[in-house]
């Protein structure tokens, strides 16, 4: 009779049902099931068919200018109005998911695999090097993406490459402190030491052993960070430090147009504004479907 | 001021840009260990110390010392930030108590979700949204951030509220969220069970015996939403025109004025440092653990 | 749920019992289904009554007291039956009502006390609050707060109401967790896994407190364990609980000794008894596994794994048959209950084992190993100046509770953690390097582990066929065909199948599981193997398989094993020598028989006595006073003459006393005479305990 039996007050699954799947396969499934994973799932799409096909179904050509129908206001011919040189609201919010939705997974993807590797060496290694770059990991993240990008795009000058670097190193800390702190945990765990106890490289225990067990949590943490990013690129863009004009990018739109609100010009930047909304709260629904399909 | 003399040679921005930075990591790692080996540091360290004694270089773009503009924006943005703190804490931390009383049901929902997807949001979006609302259809509040000359405290408080509004927004759906999962936890703890199975009232275990251990996480959680408030506080100074840090960062860096950068930066890292180390203390104050040690 | 709670409410009178559970069925709710736990379970404690229930992991014992005071997990809810505490129907209580009761008649304390007090409220305020539930208050509060913690045999009331939980051990919050338990003189008290995790000498003391308690109030208990022993030692009536259902019950005596149902036969048969060893017999194990939560049961839910079964157990599901017994009323559900005691045996009995060649040359030496670990500017000496030698296919058994040094002596053997200077670890003959990174694929093979959980040990990522061929591969050397025909072989030695390869580990049971540990570790036939308390995690039916196995492996392969347990019947069973360690140091070491059969170390005889025996009428017990004092701090001279009880002078205090080699192969570390050691205890304790 096990000595930890009381504890397990909520029993596990028998063992021979639903445990017989894999536990990917059971994520997977238990994502089919989650309404909130569809909901943003479902959202995501949309904008990611309107950024691949958006041109096609467009109206207007989204960058094609039309100054004697400049700051038209919403009408069957224009459906979101025009904006201060008459391009087309609705055509640009059409296409302009496209820069926001290369810059940003890419910036995710650098992210995760720079954190990913920072994380796995550090908690695996320890010691006085693990102290060192946890230290400068953590001072680095305590300022905010905005200024690093600020600071990096003044330097480095402004272009898609420099964004997608800035935030993808920008995120990595964060990314490397999750792993790492999975890295830690899994560590005590006996399967290391029995690795120990067959004398495998640090490589094979890193990668081989370790690694496959702290898949879920780089997951969660990539899909939270994706959104995460799209609020970033977003931000320098309307700052004026992300995608650059002539581009119809949604947060750049409302930077060149949100000056004239106090005019009553609603319509050049409510919907831009509707948009990245809906594609943030998407990417967001998704990646907390994805945190609860792995944490029940 | 050498190093002042050192980043204005030509070809040299970049050089410039990255010292400034590992400045701010100094600070940051000082505060939380020493040993963290930093060669730069003593070719900051002459800066530094004219720093902590108030002098914070002269500016190239208004040909004047640093120091006041410095200041004066603290104190603005410390105007910002307390309006939207004093709002979010107490409002976020009951949205996450309420939510995780009523887990699983539809308000524990409506809290969940609208709290993630407000938090996702970027700033400027939830600020524009908002403008457009409050400041241009219903003219209740005034879209510009920047009162008349010499108005009284309430002028003040009446001009902050709609630039808060967009980081009450951030940061509520995060705070709600620790709480309720420091809720959740604590409700399904065994020493919550000792207390519901003496017989206490139930209020009395939930202010007694369960807010107490479900908070103490949160606190440290908004410490750290400190780096996150001033990269918002860039965006929506810019967007709502205040004179804060953030904005004279912005400023400082499209005009590369390196000075006000730098001092600015650095002005930011002491501020976070601060918020960190005040959380630490208040966290164990707070915590017996820590603050009595193991007797055995 | 009406009919039988109908019935119990016209019961409601002078005579009610203390506790009546009438068809009481509970369901957990797992994967979009509800989950059976608890099958129509009847049961009844009269006033005054102390009923132990008993049964393995699963079977739902825990959810019995969950019920009874209305504190199911979220997923868990009552799907019929009744429950009567005192003949006042729970179910049927509001909240307020609920709460009342709770207050005033029925208290509960279960396992890891450090969970069940609240971190940051002072001791004093977790009782306070209580005796102001029912209108005392200040100073009465206060008063009546030292009142119940002298009761609970706390010799510092006031100071310890001054402190937090973590500043207590854990025995220390067990007691405070008693009284607040008993704090408002509750009619019924239930006690769930009160006393496990705790150590062996600190579990005595708590159940010696319980005992007592018991004689000066009135409160009638419910206890549930796991251990079969505790229960024979706290209980009047026990009942033995299966799949959700009562199998048996009965006087506690008249169960165990004479059980009248197959599981609870097979159960007790499982247990390593009367200083059983593994050259005298086998132990008897349980096939099969225990139905899931929610499964489908048609008939006898143990005939699967029943070999009196018939066709009759199978599809008609026996009634709780009530037996004419003159010891008091007795229930078994089993058709054949009569012939219970007739089910034969699982694994046959007999077993040729090679006795051991005693002139082999030692296949290990540890001479004057220490380890010492800095924390916060003190220094814990985790493992202190351990020598000593391991022969082939030898076991060492290594004994002692929390603290001991058990575990980092075996990760220092190991070179798992490097050991301080000077200490020398010898591997037939030849010097082993103190890290293992330095140690030659040959020298780590031969030493190899079994690690206590096998959760832990197994990587959960990889099918079982991955973790055992890579360590044939990389221990064994092996690839291709080879590897494939030494697989089937391992696989097959460790009783496994074909079918368990392509798992992974998390679809195995416990027991399954250990058995793929066990494997890997003989992948490169290893000459001595470490186990770390291998069978602690697992149940007792499962457990005796496993040592089963590991001494049909030492006999097959002739290896040596260090046996590390906190459970000296498994101990006794499997090993050859003993070490008992306390605080990092030997403090007796010798042959099995002799450590246990005396005279022994005072620590040995404390800890003998300390442990819950099955079938040995209470005799007078020897009880350590106060905790292990901690590594960090050690008491000066023997380490043990804090709580030693046959401390003889200022000498135990301020000296160390050294090893010494009593009779040929048999020392003790104690300033006492071998010879006054011998007439002390021989006064005392029979010399075969247990």
């Amino acid at each position: 009779m096990s000595a930890t039996d009381s504890s397990a007050t909520i029993p596990a699954p028998a063992p021979n049902d639903a445990n017989r799947r894999g536990p990917l396969a059971e994520v997977f499934f238990s994502l089919l099931r989650s309404g909130t994973f569809l909901t943003g799932l479902a959202i995501v799409m949309f904008w990611v068919a309107c950024a691949l096909f958006g041109e096609h179904f467009a109206p207007y050509d989204p960058l094609a200018d039309d100054i004697i129908n400049a700051l038209a206001p919403p009408s069957a011919e224009h459906w979101f109005g025009t904006d201060q040189i008459g391009r087309d609201v609705f055509s640009r919010v059409i296409v302009g998911s496209r820069d926001i939705l290369t810059v940003a997974p890419l910036a995710t993807l650098l992210a995760t695999i720079a954190g990913t590797a920072l994380g796995l060496f550090t908690g695996y290694f320890r010691g006085i090097v693990d102290d060192i770059i946890s230290r400068i990991l953590e001072a680095f993240m305590a300022i905010p993406v905005v200024i690093v990008a600020l600071l990096a795009i003044v330097a480095l000058g402004t272009s898609k490459t420099t964004v997608i670097v800035v935030i993808g190193l920008s995120f990595a800390p964060i990314i490397a402190r999750t792993v790492r702190a999975a890295v830690l945990a899994e560590r005590q765990l006996d399967y290391v030491a029995a690795a120990q106890l067959r004398h495998e490289s640090a490589l094979h225990t890193m990668f081989v052993e370790i690694l496959p067990n702290v898949i879920p949590p780089i997951l969660v943490e990539t899909t939270v960070r994706l959104g995460y990013a799209i609020f970033a690129v977003a931000t320098l863009s309307f700052m004026g430090f992300g995608i650059q004009p002539p581009s119809p990018d949604w947060g750049l739109s409302i930077s060149s147009n949100y000056g004239m609100i106090g005019g009553g010009f609603w319509w050049t930047v409510l919907f831009d504004a509707i948009a990245i909304a809906s594609l943030v709260i998407g990417v967001n629904l998704a990646a907390d479907g994805v945190h609860g399909a792995f944490n029940d | 001021m050498v190093f002042l003399g050192g980043q204005v040679l030509p070809g040299n921005v970049g050089r410039a840009i990255l010292g400034p930075f590992a400045d701010q990591r100094a600070v940051d790692a000082l505060n939380h260990s020493l040993g963290v080996d930093r060669p730069l540091l003593t070719q900051y360290g002459s800066w530094i110390w004219n720093f902590v004694q108030g002098d914070m270089g002269t500016s190239y773009i208004f040909r004047s010392p640093v120091a006041p503009f410095v200041i004066d924006a603290l104190g603005n943005s410390m105007k910002l930030a307390a309006v939207a703190f004093v709002l979010v804490v107490p409002i976020g931390i009951f949205g996450g108590v309420i939510a995780a009383l009523n887990l699983n049901r539809p308000l524990d929902r409506i809290i969940s979700l609208g709290g993630l997807s407000v938090t996702v949001l970027p700033e400027f979006v939830t600020g524009i949204i908002l403008i457009l609302i409050f400041g241009v259809w219903l003219r209740w509040l005034p879209i510009s951030a920047a009162w008349p000359r010499d108005a009284g405290f309430f002028t003040q408080l009446y001009y902050l509220i709609l630039p808060s509004l967009p980081l009450f927004l951030v940061l509520f759906g995060y705070i709600a969220r620790m709480a309720r999962s420091g809720m959740i936890e604590a409700l399904d703890s065994d020493y919550t069970r000792t207390a519901v199975l003496k017989g206490l009232p139930w209020r009395t275990v939930i202010w007694r015996h369960v807010l107490r251990n479900a908070l103490l996480p949160t606190i440290t959680v908004i410490a750290t939403q400190t780096g996150y408030l001033i990269g918002g506080l860039v965006v929506i100074e810019t967007l709502f025109r205040y004179q804060g840090i953030g904005s004279l960062i912005f400023t400082a860096a499209r005009g590369k004025d390196f000075p006000v950068l730098e001092a600015g930066i650095l002005t930011i890292g002491i501020v976070y440092a601060v918020a960190t180390l005040a959380a630490d203390f208040l966290y164990s104050v707070l915590n017996p653990r820590i603050r009595l040690g193991t007797d055995q | 749920m009406t009919e039988p709670a109908q019935r119990l409410i016209g019961k409601t009178g002078k005579t009610a019992n203390a506790l009546e559970l009438r068809d009481l069925s509970v369901a957990y709710r797992v994967g979009g289904r509800n989950r059976a736990v608890l099958r129509n379970l009847n049961l009844s404690i009269g006033q005054g009554e102390a009923y132990g229930l008993v049964g393995e992991s699963g079977c739902g014992k825990s959810t019995v007291a969950l019920s009874v005071v209305r504190y199911l997990p979220r997923n868990g809810s009552i799907t019929g039956g009744a429950i009567a505490l005192d003949g006042q129907d729970v179910m049927k209580l509001d909240a307020e009502a609920l709460r009342r009761a709770r207050a005033e008649s029925v208290s509960m304390v279960y396992q890891d006390p450090g969970k069940a007090l609240n971190p940051s409220i002072r001791i004093g305020r977790q009782l306070t609050e209580i005796f102001e539930l029912a209108g005392i208050s200040g100073q009465a509060a206060e008063d009546r707060t030292i009142a119940m913690l002298n009761r609970v045999r706390i010799s510092d009331p006031a100071s310890v109401m001054q402190r937090y939980p973590h500043q207590l051990s854990g025995g220390m919050q067990q007691r405070v967790a008693i009284a607040m338990a008993l704090a408002n003189d509750p009619s019924m008290l239930i006690l769930d896994e009160p006393t496990t995790g705790l150590d062996a000498t600190v579990e005595a003391e708590v159940l010696d407190l319980i005992a007592q308690l018991r004689q000066e109030l009135s409160a009638s208990i419910l206890f549930i364990s796991h251990n079969l022993a505790v229960i024979a030692n706290m209980c009047d009536r026990v009942g033995v609980l299966y799949a959700g259902m009562l199998v048996e019950e009965g006087p506690t005596d008249a169960v165990f000794n004479d059980p009248r149902h197959p599981y609870t036969v097979a159960l007790l048969r499982c247990l390593p008894r009367g200083g059983q060893r593994k050259d005298q017999g086998r132990l008897d194990t349980i096939p099969g596994f225990l139905p899931g939560i929610g499964a489908d049961i048609k008939g006898c839910a143990f005939a699967d794994r029943c070999a009196l079964a018939t066709e009759r157990c199978r599809t008609e599901p026996p009634p709780l048959y009530d037996l004419a017994d003159d010891r008091g009323r007795r229930l078994s559900r089993c058709h054949y209950h009569e012939q219970a005691q007739s089910l034969p045996r699982a694994t046959p009995y007999n077993v040729a084992l090679p006795s051991r060649q005693a002139a082999s040359p030692a296949v290990l030496r540890v001479e004057g190993l220490n380890k010492t670990y800095g924390s916060h500017g003190h220094l814990l000496r985790a493992v202190k100046d351990i020598s000593v030698s391991l022969r082939p296919g030898e076991t060492l058994g290594l004994v002692g509770e929390s603290g001991s040094g058990k575990t980092t002596f075996a990760r220092l053997l190991l070179g798992l953690v490097p050991p301080d200077e000077g200490g020398m670890i010898e591997l037939e003959g030849k010097a082993l390097a103190p890290r293992l990174e330095s140690r030659s694929d040959e020298q780590v093979k031969a030493m190899q582990i079994v690690f206590q959980n096998p959760d832990s040990a197994l990587n959960r990522s990889h099918s079982i066929r991955h973790l055992i061929s890579r360590a044939l591969k990389r221990l064994a050397g092996l690839s291709g065909a080879a590897l494939e025909a030494r697989l089937n072989d391992l696989v097959r030695s460790v009783r496994l199948t074909e079918r368990h390869l392509a798992v992974k580990p998390r679809q195995l049971s416990g027991g399954l599981k250990q058995r793929v540990a066990i494997a890997r570790a003989f992948a490169g036939d290893p000459r001595i193997v470490v186990c770390d308390e291998p069978t602690s995690a697992l149940d007792v039916s499962v457990q005796a398989a496993i040592l089963n196995l590991l001494a049909d492996l030492q006999s097959k392969e002739d290896v040596s094993y260090i046996f590390i347990s906190h459970d000296l019947g498994v101990v006794r069973y499997l090993s050859d020598r003993i070490a008992v360690l306390y605080l990092g140091r030997i403090m007796e070491l010798g042959p099995s028989e002799d450590v246990f059969a005396g005279p022994h170390h005072p620590y040995t005889e404390a800890l003998l006595s300390a442990v819950p025996k099955l079938d040995q009428a209470e005799t007078a017990r020897i009880r350590l006073d106060g905790e292990i004092p901690s590594a960090t701090n050690p008491p000066s001279g023997c380490v043990f003459h804090t709580r030693c009880p046959r401390k003889i002078g200022p000498v135990c205090e301020t000296q160390e006393p050294p090893l010494n080699e009593a009779e040929p192969g048999h020392s003790i570390r104690c300033h006492i005479l071998y010879a006054e050691l011998a007439r002390l205890q021989n006064k005392v304790v029979q010399p075969e305990p247990a």
